[in-house]
């Protein structure tokens, strides 16, 4: 941020500020697969919290945190428009629809090493 | 058996939602049948077919045969569709949701519909703009810029009746005429597809399942106008649309349909993709203007207007997808057309987003003026599992929740305010009598909290207190008073914030308290959930009588709080239970009494 506002002149106050606000905006690196935990109103209904609570528990962390040996990193969302197929999750760019909490466990205790296994159909 | 082959088109749904479902796999598999058998069959791409509740979708349309759909397609089906239908030419019925000149049951989701925004989802390649010509697309631009004036467009625009599809409904007309009216020669259109209520995919749907038609919409907004230069603000939550939206960009400007000179009428657009960085309150014109300068994206007050004062403080023109989507239909077939949809105050159709506790979910379009209970019940086919309705949810987290009385109100913008929800984007989450209301309402306001830009006091803190307030509720600590000092704040944020997102903030909760009061006096004053999702007022017991100690819960149990000797009737430690709810699921006797 700094460099930024060398470069650009702009205060760094201000790019603090615009940062700050955003949430793709980050202060702190991310896991290699970031886990979008979706906790929109059609999966909030469907039992969201409970998927989310499983893979935390699954991965030991906190939502919104990073495991530590740098693999993933859980981060809520507020909708991911698959509202249909909710409960849903996102790791990277695949999406997972219809999840129990056990699904989820399993696939993000497979993520990486079986990509093509988990719920992912219902 | 005649080989039937080379007359079928197969069409496999790759929205977001198909390819979540495995739509992509299906597809391969199909790539893999036909390649194996030396098949020459055309197998081609679509959005979204709209039955979500039915991914992965496959059509098969055969000359002769006619369009079948096949819903919630497995690899493994994949096979017997090649060999019976398409070499064989006999849809296979078991696996088929629509059969053209049938009536099946899901035909049922179709029959109210109208589908004018949606016209060519599920039936074009989106990554085809020769596909989106041939189904009539750039008829309505052509039209625009080869037979049309600017004044002549507006006005087609304002007898349609089209009102700004984002939520207001601001008549999109008189919004055009106003950017229009203003001096200078720098003028802007946007596209706002920021769509950021949680529960709604309306403007995904139609972004990855028919691009053109938004460019389309824009480009003659531009020339109604008289902007240059357009900006299309995505959500970077929605890769697949901002990629397909980009392609069709570039497959435009190649035709001439975008660029300098277009179509030879003297007239000059261009476009691009501005991706969101995830703030909800960039779906407000003035703060999606400002994150487009590259500010934070915070809403200003209100006038001046963007139509007078706008991006880069120019005169700019904003309106949300589907609003833009609706343009083409109407430049095509003429604004009385349109207008013969809908209600006296509310033209045309609208796109919602039917998702919650329903056993038909999906994207579907209706003529204004259709009854709740006709999408809820007819459309959508009711609640599953022979569960009881309670409410609908419209609006977001700037809408509330509209509970069984008020079920056969029309849907037009007027009708809709009158509950004291909003007719909003388009979302449309149906609760049924196991949705706990306080808890909704504790979601939604979580939601704004977050989300609030902080500019204004009472939106920034009130909503903070409010949470504290839900949160004490739904975990069994509600206090005398708590109800009414909800009330009383959100009067106060509606009345003293700046945005639409302040103002409508309370929403969810001021309608909650308005039909459900008594769920909340049943939290504060009895420490009772009545609906059995407020974990923390729950508890769990084993009924003596139905157990028959199978041990089948002493191991789902995570934390060992389940303890018991074998066929006798077990316990649980309410003090170690965690109220995970596994016992319950695992028990075949129904022996776990929640209360």
């Amino acid at each position: 941020m700094e460099r930024i506002a060398e470069r650009s002149g702009v205060p760094p106050a201000r790019i603090f500020g615009v940062a700050s606000f955003y949430s793709q905006f980050r202060f702190e690196p991310v896991g290699l697969h970031i886990i979008r935990v979706c906790e929109g109103t059609a999966c909030h209904v469907q039992g969201a919290v409970d998927v989310a609570e499983a893979i935390c528990d699954e991965l030991g962390v906190a939502e919104g945190g990073t495991t530590e040996d740098g693999k993933f990193t859980v981060e809520p969302v507020a909708c991911l428009g698959c509202c249909s197929l909710a409960p849903v999750i996102m790791i990277d760019e695949d999406t997972f629809g219809r999840l129990t909490p056990e699904q989820a466990r399993s696939i993000v205790r497979n993520y990486g090493t079986a990509r093509d296994e988990g719920g992912a159909k219902a | 058996m005649p080989d039937q082959s080379a007359s079928s088109k197969v069409t496999v749904g790759l929205s977001s939602c198909g390819v979540a479902a495995g739509a992509a796999h299906v597809y391969d598999e199909f790539r893999r049948e036909f390649d194996e058998r030396g098949l020459s069959t055309p197998l081609r791409r679509t959005g979204c077919i709209g039955m979500c509740y039915r991914e992965p979708l496959v059509d098969v349309d055969t000359e002769g045969l006619g369009r079948v759909t096949y819903g919630g397609v497995t690899k493994e089906q994949v096979a017997r569709i090649v060999e019976e239908h398409i070499i064989g030419g006999k849809p296979v019925e078991e696996f088929a949701v629509r059969i053209e000149g049938k009536k099946l049951p899901d035909e049922a989701y179709y029959d109210r519909q109208v589908r004018l925004v949606l016209r060519n989802a599920g039936l074009i390649d989106p990554e085809s703009i020769d596909e989106y010509i041939e189904a009539g697309g750039y008829q309505g631009l052509t039209k625009a810029l080869t037979e049309m004036t600017p004044e002549g467009i507006v006005e087609t625009m304002k007898e349609s009746g089209l009102r700004g599809r984002g939520g207001a409904g601001f008549p999109a007309g008189v919004k055009w005429d106003l950017a229009r009216q203003q001096p200078g020669d720098v003028k802007y259109v946007i596209v706002n597809a920021d769509e950021g209520d949680p529960g709604a995919f309306m403007d995904r749907s139609v972004l990855e399942g028919d691009p053109h038609s938004v460019l389309e919409g824009l480009t003659i907004a531009a020339y109604a106008i008289g902007a240059a230069e357009g900006y299309i603000y995505a959500r970077a939550e929605y890769p697949l649309a901002v990629r397909r939206l980009k392609m069709a960009i570039a497959d435009s400007q190649e035709r001439g349909f975008l660029g300098d000179d277009i179509l030879g009428s003297g007239f000059s657009f261009d476009v691009s993709v501005k991706e969101g960085a995830g703030a909800f309150v960039c779906g407000e014109e003035t703060a999606l203007i400002a994150s487009i300068e590259g500010e934070r994206g915070m809403p200003r007050l209100r006038p001046p207007f963007p139509a007078a004062k706008g991006l880069w403080g120019k005169p700019t023109n904003i309106n949300n997808v589907e609003t833009y989507a609706n343009v083409p239909w109407i430049i095509t077939n003429g604004a009385a057309a349109y207008a013969a949809y809908g209600t006296e105050t509310s033209k045309g159709t609208k796109v919602f987003a039917l998702t919650g506790k329903i056993v038909r979910g999906g994207l579907v379009e209706v003529p204004m003026g259709i009854s709740l209970r006709d999408v809820i019940f007819e459309v959508g086919g009711g609640i599953p599992d022979g569960r009881k309705f309670k409410a609908v949810q419209l609006g977001g987290p700037s809408g509330g929740c509209v509970p069984e009385e008020h079920i056969d109100i029309k849907i037009d913008y007027e009708s809709v305010t009158k509950t004291g929800a909003i007719m909003g984007s388009g979302g449309m989450v149906v609760m049924d009598d196991r949705t706990c209301m306080v808890d909704i309402a504790r979601f939604f306001l979580q939601f704004t909290q977050d989300e609030s830009c902080g500019k204004c006091t009472f939106c920034r803190i009130g909503t903070k207190r409010m949470l504290e307030i839900l949160d004490r509720i739904t975990s069994g600590e509600g206090r005398e008073g708590d109800i009414e000092r909800l009330e009383e704040l959100g009067q106060q944020i509606v009345s003293s914030s700046l945005c639409g997102l302040g103002q409508s903030a309370p929403n969810p909760v001021l309608t909650t308290i308005r039909y459900f009061r008594d769920e909340y006096e049943a939290h504060v004053h009895e420490k009772r959930c009545p609906a059995l999702a407020c974990k923390p007022l729950l508890t769990y017991e084993i009924d003596p009588d139905k157990c028959i100690g199978c041990t089948l819960c002493v191991r789902a149990c995570p934390v060992g709080a389940v303890s018991g000797e074998r066929k006798e009737p077990h316990v649980i430690d309410t003090e170690l239970c965690t109220k995970c709810d596994a016992c319950r699921k695992a028990c075949k006797f129904e022996a776990v009494i929640v209360s």
